[in-house]
Parts: C-alpha cells; sequence; structure tokens
C-alpha cells in the first residue's frame, strides 16, 4: 500500500529508535503527550513504548472523541432516537457508549429504534432522500478533520431542500482542548501530570494547518510537532520533540509535510466558518467546561439543527462512580489504576466511554498490554 | 472512526465524486472538500472525504531521510560488530 507501508518499515523503525536513546540520554526524562487516539492506538499497535527508552514518557491524551464526549449528550441523541419517526445516524463506535442508567444506542436499536451506523454523513443525507415521511438526524461527532464533511452534508441538505435531515452537532476544537489540559490544575498547580511537548494529529492540521498551535507553543512555552499516524510518523515527531527539548525551544513543526501545510485546507475552514459558529461553552468528559471549544450551527442554518428542530434540553447526570475516564483523559491517571479495568469494564462489555472505541486509551491498553507484566504497565506518570 | 488514509484516485465521478484505491480495495469518496485533484493523484481520506492532497515530493523526501538514517545506523552496527 504506497504511502502505508513504507511508513511502517522495521529497519527504519529501529535506526529512528537508536538515534532516540542516543539524543535522549541527556539525564532528563521527557514527558510527550500524544493529543489524539489515534496515536495512542498507533503506539500501542507497534509497541513503540518498548522501542523507546525509559526516558522517554509517554502520556495519553483526551483526543478521542468518542471518550469526550459526556454522557449527557449521549442521553439526548439516545433520546432524540426515541421520538416517534426519527432515523438516528451516527458514526459506528458512538453505538456501544453507554449512556446513563445503562442504556446506548445500540441498545435502543436492539429495542426498535430506529438507529442507523454510517461510514459517512453523505449515507444519512442518502437516508433523508430515501424516507421523506421519516425525520433524519446525524449524531455528529468529531475534531476539526469530521467537521467540514458535517458542514458539506448541511449544504448539500439546504441545496436538496431537505426538510426531514438534521443534524445533532457535538464537533469539538483540539487546540482548545490542548490548552485547557495547560491550564488545568493537575498541570499547573498539582503537577500530577507533566508534559513537556505534544504530538499533535495530522489528519486535524490537514484542516486547520499548524498556525494554530503557535500561539501556545509560545505563550506555554511547549514545542509541538505535527505528527502523521503511521509508526515511523510517530517515531520521528518523537525525535523531532527531544531535538527540541534539548535545544530549548518551544516551536511548531511538522513532520507530516506530506500532507499539511501553515495554512490548511483554506476551503474547508471556509465552508466551517459559513456554517458553524464557536459556542461559548462545551463540557467534555474528562476536562469539564472548556470555553469556546465546540461548534454549534449557526442561525441561517437552524432549520437544519436538530437542537432546535427538537428542542433538545441540556441533561446533568451522574456518571459511574468507578469509571476514572475523566482522569485517564486528562493524562492524571491511566487504565490500570481503575479498580474495574479488565474484569468489570472490558471491550465487550465496556462501563466508561475510554473501553469502547480502539482509540480509547482503555480499549487500547486492553488489546495491547494486558498481558504484559506489571512492571512494564508502569509507563507514563508518577504520582 | 478517526484514521484519515492516504489513497490513489482512480477515476472522477464528476459531482464532486471519485473513486479512490488503497491496497486493492476500492471506494467512492467525495473531493468536495479539495480542489484540482486528477486521476492518479494521491489523497488523504477521512469519512468518505478527501481532506487533502499528498504531496508526492514532500513524501518522498521523508522517506529519503529514513532511508539516509538506516544507512548511517548500520554502518555503525557494522562497525560494532567488526
Ligand atoms: S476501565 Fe472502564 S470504567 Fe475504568 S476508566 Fe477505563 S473505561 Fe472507565
Amino acid at each position: 500500500m504506497k504511502y502505508i507501508s513504507e511508513f511502517r518499515d522495521g529497519r527504519a523503525a529501529v535506526a529512528l529508535a537508536t538515534q532516540i536513546a542516543r539524543e535522549a540520554s541527556t539525564g532528563r526524562e521527557y514527558y510527550i503527550m500524544e493529543f489524539c487516539g489515534g496515536h495512542t492506538h498507533a503506539i500501542f499497535r507497534y509497541g513503540i513504548q518498548d522501542l523507546l527508552p525509559p526516558s522517554i514518557r509517554l502520556v495519553h491524551g483526551p483526543g478521542c472523541p468518542v471518550c469526550v464526549l459526556p454522557v449527557g449528550r449521549l442521553d439526548s441523541a439516545i433520546e432524540l432516537a426515541a421520538l416517534p419517526g426519527v432515523i438516528l445516524c451516527s458514526y459506528g463506535d458512538m453505538l456501544r457508549v453507554p449512556g446513563s442508567r445503562k442504556r446506548s444506542l445500540l441498545r435502543s436499536r436492539a429495542e426498535g429504534k430506529d438507529v442507523r451506523m454510517v461510514y459517512s454523513c453523505a449515507e444519512a443525507i442518502r437516508i433523508a432522500v430515501d424516507n421523506p415521511g421519516r425525520q433524519v438526524v446525524f449524531f455528529a461527532i468529531g475534531f476539526e478533520t469530521t467537521t467540514p464533511p458535517t458542514a458539506l452534508a448541511i449544504r448539500e441538505a439546504q441545496r436538496l431542500g431537505l426538510g426531514n435531515f438534521s443534524v445533532f452537532c457535538n464537533h469539538v476544537l483540539t487546540p482548545s482542548a490542548i490548552q485547557s489540559i495547560l491550564n488545568s490544575p493537575d498541570v499547573r498547580e498539582i503537577g500530577d501530570v507533566r508534559v513537556d511537548g505534544f504530538i499533535g494529529p495530522s489528519h486535524v492540521s490537514t484542516i486547520i494547518g499548524s498556525r494554530p498551535y503557535e500561539y501556545f507553543a509560545r505563550e506555554y512555552q511547549r514545542p509541538v510537532v505535527i505528527s502523521g499516524f503511521e509508526p515511523l510518523d510517530v517515531l520521528q515527531s518523537i525525535l523531532m520533540l527531544v531535538r527540541q527539548l534539548n535545544g530549548r525551544r518551544a516551536e511548531v513543526e511538522n513532520q507530516f509535510s506530506r500532507g499539511v501545510t501553515r495554512d490548511g485546507n483554506v476551503k474547508a475552514q471556509a465552508l466551517v466558518a459559513d456554517v458553524f459558529e464557536l459556542r461559548r461553552t462545551f463540557e467534555w468528559r474528562g476536562l469539564g467546561v472548556v470555553p469556546y471549544s465546540g461548534l454549534k450551527i449557526k442561525q441561517q442554518y437552524a432549520g437544519f439543527d436538530a437542537e432546535v428542530r427538537f428542542a433538545v434540553q441540556p441533561r446533568p447526570v451522574t456518571e459511574n462512580r468507578a469509571c476514572e475516564c475523566g482522569a485517564i483523559l486528562r493524562g492524571a491517571k491511566k487504565p490500570t489504576d481503575c479498580r474495574i479495568f479488565g474484569t468489570v469494564c472490558t471491550p465487550r462489555n465496556p462501563v466508561g466511554s475510554c473501553m469502547v472505541s480502539s482509540e480509547g486509551a482503555c480499549a487500547a491498553y486492553y488489546r495491547f498490554r494486558r498481558h504484559v507484566g506489571a512492571a512494564a504497565l508502569a509507563v507514563p506518570q508518577e504520582g | 472512526m478517526c484514521l484519515a488514509i492516504p489513497a490513489r484516485v482512480v477515476q472522477l465521478l464528476g459531482d464532486d465524486r471519485a473513486l479512490t484505491e488503497v491496497g486493492g480495495v476500492r471506494s467512492e469518496i467525495s473531493l468536495g472538500l479539495v480542489d484540482g485533484v486528477g486521476v492518479g493523484d494521491y489523497v488523504i481520506v477521512h469519512v468518505g472525504y478527501a481532506i487533502s492532497r499528498l504531496d508526492e515530493e514532500e513524501a518522498a523526501r521523508t522517506l529519503a531521510l529514513f532511508a539516509q538514517m538506516v544507512e548511517q545506523h548500520e554502518e555503525q552496527a557494522g562497525e560494532v560488530h567488526q
């Protein structure tokens, strides 16, 4: 597979790892947070941690769109699916996430509600065209990468004059979340979480470019390397971060130069700006309420806003008390700190959202590290 | 759901749609978010939409850097063995 297999080459991985070990043997430690769940998955799948010297500590961040959605929003989606005549469409992973009172979209479907898994929001449009007598709601989640397709779908629905299509919008923004981690007491005051630098997700930056990180690299003096998702990409990014930290630099660098520019995809940005506006606040699982971190549909497209059409009300919920997803998403705990990890909570029977998607830290630990000895599990942070 | 993978455009279908191929598997995607893509180009695909083009020159540059590191590393390893 061109542009995939070359970036998984074992010999190059060894060469990169050797170089990292050489340059990271300065006596200090390097705490590097991979923001995105896609990177968490790659790190576990390819055993990247095992290739690295002990001075490199990888801290898993909150960038799994399924994991960060607060239960209240999922509950609202479950209620939308229960309305008569509604077809609720969603990306696959979302169906298995437990809502409150042991509900989930999968269970709703088993109970006869019309919940459909789609691969793309274009499919949801097609379903609306094919079912003029029904209301089709697209349950939209995801970061900047997934937002432009949703914007296109809304514009398409408008072009087609679809009166039976709407979007329940839960799109969120990456830079605001990273900033909230850097502002969190865990990092600033308590010092529980140490993050020296960030691996930034390349797919997000294909859209927003590398520029949005420049402000906080400067402001918070933390280097950021925009990284691809193949194992060699991740290793090269770690090397670039080690070099920045050794040289006391805090810059934004772009490892994924084959797909990311400083300015990003201007066409997609314009589309997003046309359809969406910032919410003043949005709640994240794990991070709490983060100012200006989520998007809502603009007034001029209100006809396609499921929150308006069905008068969705915010609902506070209490999460399962045993679940440590919140602290895990902030990088403050690791999955094995959770009392029910791997026993009550497994990918087949997830209690928290981090165990659902393959990008969730708990699911990645469970799949790839469960059998590794306890010593090897004691990775990211002290404290 | 969060993956974005490089795919080669094998056919333009009109109406901003295209047929792409990855490792022998073909799928239809939207080109609505990128301009000026032609047959033979590589694009990065996420949830059925091309979100950016893949710059083949930049990819070659990154790979050349890896090749150079492999060479250096294996040379040094060879020296140690001798
Ligand atoms: S193991 Fe399950 S319950 Fe524990 S933190 Fe992870 S997802 Fe939550």
